[in-house]
């Protein structure tokens, strides 16, 4: 349709909000992207409009409660394209570390009157109840990957899918491996590109916010860990954080990362 | 083949800047190795910046250490992460952008590809060995790259003789150090009170004659002589001798792949250290503008899916295949390719392998030889 | 010789065609009216195609070398940029360099039987080899065009098949593992073709393009025949970035697909073809 804008919704489940920042930092770019788009739905920036039907929504946070999911439910069914943002909505998040905890011991901690919440049994990813088009992996995302996807969608091109290592991107930047001069226990040989190499670039190491990059080797850099001196309860922390519900970091019972041989 | 000596000179350490001077008189930025993050990285140097001395690097399979003496020499170490590859084949650099015009034709521009010229301070024979390579790779077939051909044209080096190989070295059993041999413009002998410096090219020539310095002593020859010897001989690692393609690709079903792919974690850092990999991929870059796209290359690595991937098949879905990839082209079809392996003993993937693999270890595993 | 190396050329797509529902021809024309002139390309050839904001991919000429303008292109739409090339229309522009690689050595098939076996769209890069024969029928043999397709409607380019059939001494056999009603060639993989071809193994030359597995199954029936390997001509697809011999990903052993290939004579990479990783 000639002239007509792409309607875009931006939601928000259980998450931190950081990943909406992504729009919200582009800066000037938000001008050129209010050209193309309208932006219907957006809490954190003004427009509130949660029930209409887009062309794309974009989803933050994970699933936790039983109006959670009414509500991606109603979301899907408005929404021509699904996109999940950053690692709750796509992998769980911190708070699906709730999952491998004692969730009643969790909520009573936190909540003053836990008989008020209405948890469902697992935290989950969104593609665990609704069909998801596409996945921006991250914690948060940045606007980097939020403006190539912005850009592939508005042009009709499907986004590359970013799932090499971040070894790759460190070692384009020229960054000293912190692995290798330091003895630290960098997730960079297991984890998915995109953040740019933010940490190995300030000296520390990766802690794997943006996921399970393609064909890893989770054993291989689990023994590893175990010569810097890492002891299995630190090695499979290193796994199990923020994107705990991505099935490729949960180790198959015969590839357990926390082995110590 | 040892260089002549007859037209060498003198460089007292004191009189280094002098070299640096002569170099930027003659427009060039100078790029110097310094100690960054832990490693020895190239670096361009302002004015009256001084050369780190007392550096010494302790290298094994994925380890690597810098540490600090009281030695007044400024290259009694190694070698650093990076080798020239950077300088002419850049990590990510674009190749052309796009406009698109409200009539909906598309207007293409080539990346401008002019460079400053830079002089490289400290280059390593294996370096100039990995080089030379890369330069028949992007420039001897009957397409030349320009990006690589401008960078290349841009640079001014100064080699330096390898005094203190470390454990990861093998580049006497590859026949391309400790000493060069040639493909640089200037080269030094580091001794503790200086250095014994030699002309490679025209360009080198020039320069040196610019500066007023005393032929070196007798003693101070032989010093570098005996220096050089030991260098070569302190090498333990080596690469099972000739041209391994037949014996590679005889062992395409040995179990030994599958053994190293328990280990190796397809990370590709092995490829990006290394000064002969020339992979690389092209994708778009673009704005929110609509109308604007730039088209730009970076490295890739034989140890990605994307590198095989093709309409929904990838050819090498497994590491023991991407490894197999790797090995057998940067130890076998090199050959056929280039009329030698791709491997010039620089051991870089060997230091900066997270796990430590040892390609050494592993190819005589493959096909025997082991030393 | 290439024309457009380094950066690509504009081209107007001037007619869309949905050869199947999957498979797209584009005609396209080099908005650079004087490099349109010197364009030219040899059978089995390829370019690299630019869809606008997303990067090219490595597309076989599909028209005839003697008109090299406008040029062909036949999509199928498999991947990020096919997808987005399938929905061009006409008017719409693309980047355009080439042509690249080695092609078939039709001028050695001369005077001998050509044998000219594809698989779904492999058809598209030997179409030009089979234009090229018919126009020199008298200089060569006999012509024997076997194509496979998965599924009946896969076939496309149905009216040339049958106009190639009512060439003189020119053989056209066809197969689908899954046909429909009206579908009247072999029900089944196009070996299934080999008991009713009329080869004559001694003086041919056999191309073929298609999937691997297929192709290494033709080719292990050729050389039952008598078929000797330096007269078999394959194909070959492999990731392609530049087409320049540099970026690496298309080699295959020693070779690079896009400057060696991508039509090999079996005899030089048999050592290689059908190795799981190559």
């Amino acid at each position: 349709m000639a002239g007509a804008k792409t309607r875009v919704a931006v939601h928000k489940f259980s998450s931190c909000d950081g990943c909406q920042l992504a729009f919200l930092n582009m800066g000037e770019a938000l001008l050129t992207l209010f050209e193309q788009v309208e932006l219907v739905h957006f809490a954190e920036a003004g427009p509130l409009n949660p029930g209409t039907v887009v062309d794309i929504s974009f989803v933050e946070g994970s699933l936790s409660t039983a109006a959670d999911l009414q509500r991606i439910r109603a979301i899907r069914a408005n929404s021509d394209f699904l996109v999940t943002l950053g690692a709750c909505a796509t992998a769980g998040g911190l708070q699906a570390l709730r999952n491998i905890a004692d969730k009643g011991d969790w909520v009573a901690s936190v909540y003053a009157t836990p008989e008020t919440i209405s948890l469902l049994e697992n935290v989950t990813p969104i593609s665990a109840q609704v069909k998801v088009d596409l996945e921006i992996h991250g914690c948060p995302v940045n606007s980097r990957q939020v403006t190539a996807t912005l850009r592939s969608l508005l042009a009709g091109i499907t986004p590359l899918d970013e799932r090499d290592k971040l070894c790759l991107e460190c070692k384009r930047r020229q960054h000293v491996c912190v692995m290798v001069t330091q003895g630290m226990p960098c997730m960079g040989p297991v984890t998915r590109t995109g953040c740019g190499a933010l940490c190995p670039g300030i000296g520390r190491d990766c802690y794997a916010c943006y996921g399970a990059a393609e064909n890893i080797n989770m054993s291989s850099l689990g023994r590893h860990f175990s010569t810097l001196q890492l002891n299995p309860a630190q090695i499979s922390h290193r796994f199990v954080s923020f994107n705990s519900a991505d099935p490729a970091f949960t180790p198959e019972p015969a590839a357990d990362t926390a082995r110590d041989d | 083949m040892e260089a002549p000596r007859s037209a060498s000179r003198f460089l007292p350490r004191k009189a280094f800047d002098t070299l640096l001077s002569a170099l930027r008189d003659g427009g060039y930025d100078c790029a110097a190795p310094v100690v960054r993050d832990g490693a020895v990285v190239y670096t361009r140097l302002q004015a009256h910046d001084l050369l780190p001395s007392g550096i010494s690097i302790q290298q094994a399979p994925g380890h690597y250490r810098v540490e600090f003496t009281d030695s007044p020499r400024n290259f009694s170490w190694a070698n650093g992460p990076q080798a020239l590859k950077p300088f002419v084949f850049t990590a990510s650099e674009p190749l052309w952008s796009v406009r698109r015009d409200p009539d909906g034709e598309l207007r293409f521009t080539e990346a401008d590809t002019s460079q400053d010229p830079v002089a490289i301070i400290g280059v390593r024979s294996c370096d100039l060995a990995a080089l030379a390579l890369q330069d028949r790779h992007f420039l001897g077939g009957d397409c030349v790259d320009p990006h690589y051909q401008a960078r290349r044209a841009s640079l001014f080096l100064v080699a330096v003789n390898c005094s203190h190989p470390s454990d990861t070295c093998f580049c006497v059993s590859t026949g391309d150090g400790p000493t060069a041999s040639d493909g640089y413009d200037l080269l030094l002998d580091e001794l503790d009170d200086g250095f014994v410096i030699q002309a490679g090219s025209s360009a080198g020539q020039n320069l040196l004659e610019r500066l007023p310095l005393a032929s070196p002593t007798g003693k101070q020859l032989q010093d570098i002589t005996r220096q050089n010897l030991h260098a070569a001989e302190c090498q333990a690692r080596r690469l099972p001798p000739g041209n391994l393609e037949p014996a590679l690709f005889a062992n395409l079903d040995h179990p030994h792949w599958q053994t190293v792919a328990e280990r190796c974690l397809s990370c590709g850092n092995c490829t990006s250290v290394c000064p002969t990999c020339f992979c690389y991929r092209e994708l778009d870059r673009g704005s929110l503008d609509p109308d604007r796209s730039e088209h730009v290359r970076e490295w890739d690595s034989c140890f990605t899916q994307g590198h095989s991937y093709i309409h929904g098949v990838t050819i090498r879905a497994g590491t023991d295949l991407r490894y197999r990839q790797w090995l057998t082209h940067k130890l076998g079809s090199w050959h056929s390719q280039y009329g030698r392996s791709g491997c010039v003993g620089c051991g870089r993937c060997i230091s900066w392998c997270p796990v430590g693999i040892d390609l050494t270890e592993e190819v005589a595993m493959i096909v025997g030889g082991a030393s | 010789m290439s024309l457009a190396l380094h950066g690509p050329a504009a081209a107007e797509i001037i007619a869309c065609k949905q050869e199947s529902a999957s498979i797209v021809s584009l005609t396209l024309r080099l908005s650079d009216r004087a490099l349109a002139d010197r364009f030219e390309f040899q059978p089995g050839q390829f370019n690299m195609l630019y869809l606008y904001g997303a990067g090219e991919i490595p597309v076989s000429i599909s028209s005839d070398p003697s008109s090299p303008d406008p040029l062909v292109h036949t999509i199928r739409d498999v991947g990020r940029i096919s997808h987005g090339l399938v929905r061009l229309r006409p008017g719409d522009r693309i980047g355009l360099r080439g042509p690249f690689g080695r092609g078939w050595p039709v001028e050695d098939a001369c005077r001998r039987d050509v044998i000219v076996i594809t698989g779904g769209l492999g058809c598209a890069p030997v179409i030009p080899v089979i234009d090229y024969v018919i126009q020199r029928r008298r200089d060569y043999g006999r012509l024997i065009i076997m194509q496979g397709v998965k599924h009946s409607d896969d076939l496309i380019w149905r009216a040339r098949y049958d106009a190639w059939a009512e060439q003189p001494d020119t053989q056209v056999l066809l197969a689908a593992d899954v046909g429909d009603r009206q579908w009247n060639g072999t029900v089944g993989p196009v070996t299934g073709l080999f008991k009713q071809a009329q080869l004559r193994t001694g003086n041919s030359m056999a191309f073929l393009c298609g999937p691997e597995p297929m192709i290494r199954a033709c080719v292990q029936q050729l050389l039952e025949k008598g078929l000797p390997p330096d007269r078999i001509w394959i194909s070959m697809e492999r990731n392609m970035q530049c087409a320049l011999g540099q970026c690496g990903h298309c080699q295959f052993g020693a070779r690079f697909v896009c400057r060696d290939g991508p039509v090999f004579c079996y005899a030089d990479i048999r050592h290689l073809f059908g190795r799981k990783g190559f």
